[in-house]
């Protein structure tokens, strides 16, 4: 079984994150990036998938140069081998033009059995680059997969809502996009570490995919962030001093914000 | 190979630059992960588990799956030492800094568990020995003890009163042994006792060394000792009465345990050296924060030159330290590929664990200082490390065996 599994650099959610000043792009410099917390589920499903059958996982980011950091961790996992779609042009793409380079890059690969990816990513989190993904392979799809099983030509997944768990089922190949309660992702080990400098890592550009450059970039996108703000600094709680009447006052200060 | 060499640059200038030791970019991305693990899987619970004395056995075979035990092991045990690229032993110190950086208790597991344990049956060991024990120490699911240190010989580890006597293939062990680190966890499965098997011919005591496997009838595993600190660390007395093992598990050849052990501890005080980086490193981190941050008449206390200039002593211990431990891990793994001396690494060993470890308990002192009476306090770190840090120099050779050492490198 081949797998696919997409994923994304992102700015480090513990560090200062901001967007640039000049085109109100997310700030990728400033801040160190890594491997999308939430595409870690993804890829150690897929290792899991592949090590208790066989097969080879291959992991695939767009982004700038400093994306090969997201692979090379993904590799120190064990994923099999990567693809780095880099581009200039690629900067400020939004979600379709991503799925498109994607969905180009996967066919460039050859298609997968599985495509899997995170539900989301932990920057942008609008988590519809799955579904756009899918519609552009056109491929069967299960977002949001908290189990995973693949038995010969199905997979079989369980989506758990609020007040009901669903099992899907789909024909391979399909795509999963899976959540952050699949399972737990390992750390690399050292040998994982020595293990993935030997793997092959591709770069493509727009050339290598047949992409033009007006379908991608900031110019192409659908949406635009028109303008950035920092989030306030907290305010200083209000403190209620328990006069006996404590419990009417919380009550007040809720019903006044609307809470009650 | 792991090193990064600067190199000689015979163009842009007149000197021929010698070849210096650095951390390659691998042993940096390795560092990154140790951290991320002892981030998230040590920090949390860390205080808990030294409050209750609580040797957490779950933890050890995660750190074998990070590879933790296996950086000097040959693949064919589970280790990651390839033929092409031997044993990385600088790799071993890095692990050990970082975990020493989150709980020294918990770097201490790590290096007595390959240093004391793995080392002596990887170095000595037959392959039926080294078949038999490796594999499941290299993946954590096991833990093995050195024990050379008795109630009466400890600096002086020749004056080994257990015996070892053979009878009928067997060896019956009587005798006892004192702070055997990592000797009584749930997942021990063999401790290398060294015994007197007999005299030379100069009259002194010749010393083997023999694996006791765990459980052995007769082997007595003593109630942990009380310590001043590394709560979290496994420590206890071993009995041996009339304790039987088959003649196989000699380690090594009858008579070598001496320079075994010599040679077994020259490594591990480069791995302490290590242990106290990662302390220092702590404490220069924890003190700098508290420093911008603890207001004292009006204005954090680390406007204070009096506080500051500690802090700058800090930075100076740490980086001499950290040079100090990681040229001499590099004269070991280069000592390993055969171009630098036995001597010299001997050498570097003892003055690095000498002067890391010296500063390490300083740091402690400062940074309790620092914190005032939050130093005392166990909701701050910095008492825990205070505590632990005394025994860096002590154990695997005291401050004053190391300068002894030093000392007879000059011919004194
Ligand atoms: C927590 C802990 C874990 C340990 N783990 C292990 C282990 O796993 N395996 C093991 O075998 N041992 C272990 N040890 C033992 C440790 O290595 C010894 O305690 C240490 O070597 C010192 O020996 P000693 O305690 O007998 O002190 P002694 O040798 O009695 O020394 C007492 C004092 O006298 C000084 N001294 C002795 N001789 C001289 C001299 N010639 N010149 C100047 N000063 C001298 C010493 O430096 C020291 O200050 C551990 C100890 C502790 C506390």
């Amino acid at each position: 079984m081949n797998i696919v599994v997409c994923v994304k650099h992102v700015p480090d959610a513990q560090s200062e994150r901001t967007f640039n000043d000049s085109d109100n792009t997310t700030d990728r410099e400033g801040v160190d990036g890594l491997l999308s917390e939430l595409d870690e589920y993804a890829v150690e499903e897929a290792l899991k998938l592949v090590e208790a059958s066989e097969g080879e996982v291959t992991v695939l980011t767009v982004g700038p140069a400093g994306a090969a950091d997201a692979l090379k961790k993904a590799l120190q996992m064990g994923a099999h081998k990567a693809v780095h779609v880099t581009d200039d042009a690629i900067h400020g793409s939004d979600a379709p033009a991503t799925s498109l380079l994607l969905a180009k890059a996967i066919e460039k690969i050859g298609t997968p059995d599985v495509v899997i990816t995170g539900m989301a990513s932990t920057d942008g989190t609008m988590g519809v680059v799955p579904a756009m993904l899918a519609e552009r392979l056109n491929l069967p799809m299960v977002t949001y997969a908290s189990q995973l099983t693949i038995d010969g030509s199905a997979v079989t997944a369980r989506r758990d809502g609020d007040t009901a768990s669903e099992t899907i089922e789909a024909t391979l190949p399909a795509l999963v996009s899976v959540t952050d309660q699949i399972n737990e992702p390992r750390y690399p080990s050292f040998k994982g570490i020595m293990a993935a400098k030997k793997k092959p890592v591709e770069t493509w550009g727009l050339g290598d995919l047949g992409v033009d450059a007006g379908q991608v970039g900031l110019g192409a996108a659908w949406t635009k962030v028109d303008s950035f703000a920092k989030r306030p600094p907290r305010e200083k709680g209000e403190i209620v001093t328990d006069e006996g009447d404590g419990g009417t006052k919380l009550a007040e200060f809720l019903a006044s914000r609307k809470f009650i | 190979m792991l090193y990064v060499y600067v190199n000689v640059n015979t163009n842009a200038s007149m000197w021929k630059r010698a070849p210096m030791f650095e951390l390659s970019q691998d042993h940096e991305e390795f560092r990154a992960l140790v951290r991320d693990f002892a981030q998230a899987e040590v920090a949390p619970h860390v205080a808990q588990w030294s409050k209750d004395k609580y040797f957490p056995t779950d933890l050890v075979p995660k750190m074998g799956e990070l590879g933790l035990f296996g950086l000097v092991v040959p693949e064919e045990y589970g280790g990651s030492a390839t033929a092409e690229d031997g044993p990385d032993f600088t790799a071993l110190c890095v692990a050990i800094e970082e975990l020493g950086r989150v709980d020294q208790s918990i770097g201490i597991t790590l290096s007595a568990g390959v240093g004391l344990g793995i080392n002596p049956i990887l170095t000595y060991g037959n392959d039926e020995q080294k078949a038999t024990f490796l594999p499941d120490l290299v993946a954590g699911r096991a833990l093995a003890g050195f024990g050379l240190t008795e109630p009466e010989a400890g600096s002086d580890a020749g004056a080994t009163k257990t015996k070892a006597v053979r009878d009928a293939g067997e060896w019956v062990i009587n005798g006892a042994k004192a702070f055997i680190t990592n000797s009584g966890t749930a997942i021990t499965s063999v401790v290398t006792a060294t015994a007197r098997t007999g005299t030379n011919d100069d009259g002194s005591p010749q010393i083997s060394a023999i694996m006791i496997p765990s459980g052995t009838p007769g082997f007595i595993v003593e109630p942990a000792y009380d310590k001043l600190g590394w709560w979290i660390s496994d420590t206890h007395g071993l009995t041996f009465e009339d304790c039987r093992v088959p003649e196989e598990n000699l380690l090594g050849r009858e008579g070598d345990g001496f320079k075994q052990f010599l040679k077994t501890l020259d490594d591990g005080r480069i791995a302490i050296s290590a242990l106290a980086v990662g302390m220092t490193q702590r404490m220069l981190e924890e003190c700098t924060e508290y420093a911008k941050t603890r207001m004292a008449f009006g204005k954090p206390i680390g406007v204070n030159q009096g506080v500051s200039f500690q802090i700058a002593d800090l930075a100076v211990m740490l980086e001499a330290s950290r040079q100090l431990t990681y040229r001499a891990a590099w004269l070991k793994d280069e000592q390993e590929r055969g171009r630098r001396s036995v001597a010299e690494v001997k050498k570097a060993a003892s003055i690095a664990k000498l002067y890391s470890t010296e500063s390490a308990v300083t740091a402690g002192r400062i940074a309790t200082q620092i914190f005032g009476g939050n130093g005392f306090m166990e909701e701050y770190p910095v008492a825990r490390f205070y505590r632990d840090s005394k025994i860096l120099e002590v154990g695997e050779g005291t401050s004053e065996v190391q300068r002894m050492l030093i000392a007879r490198s000059f011919g004194l």
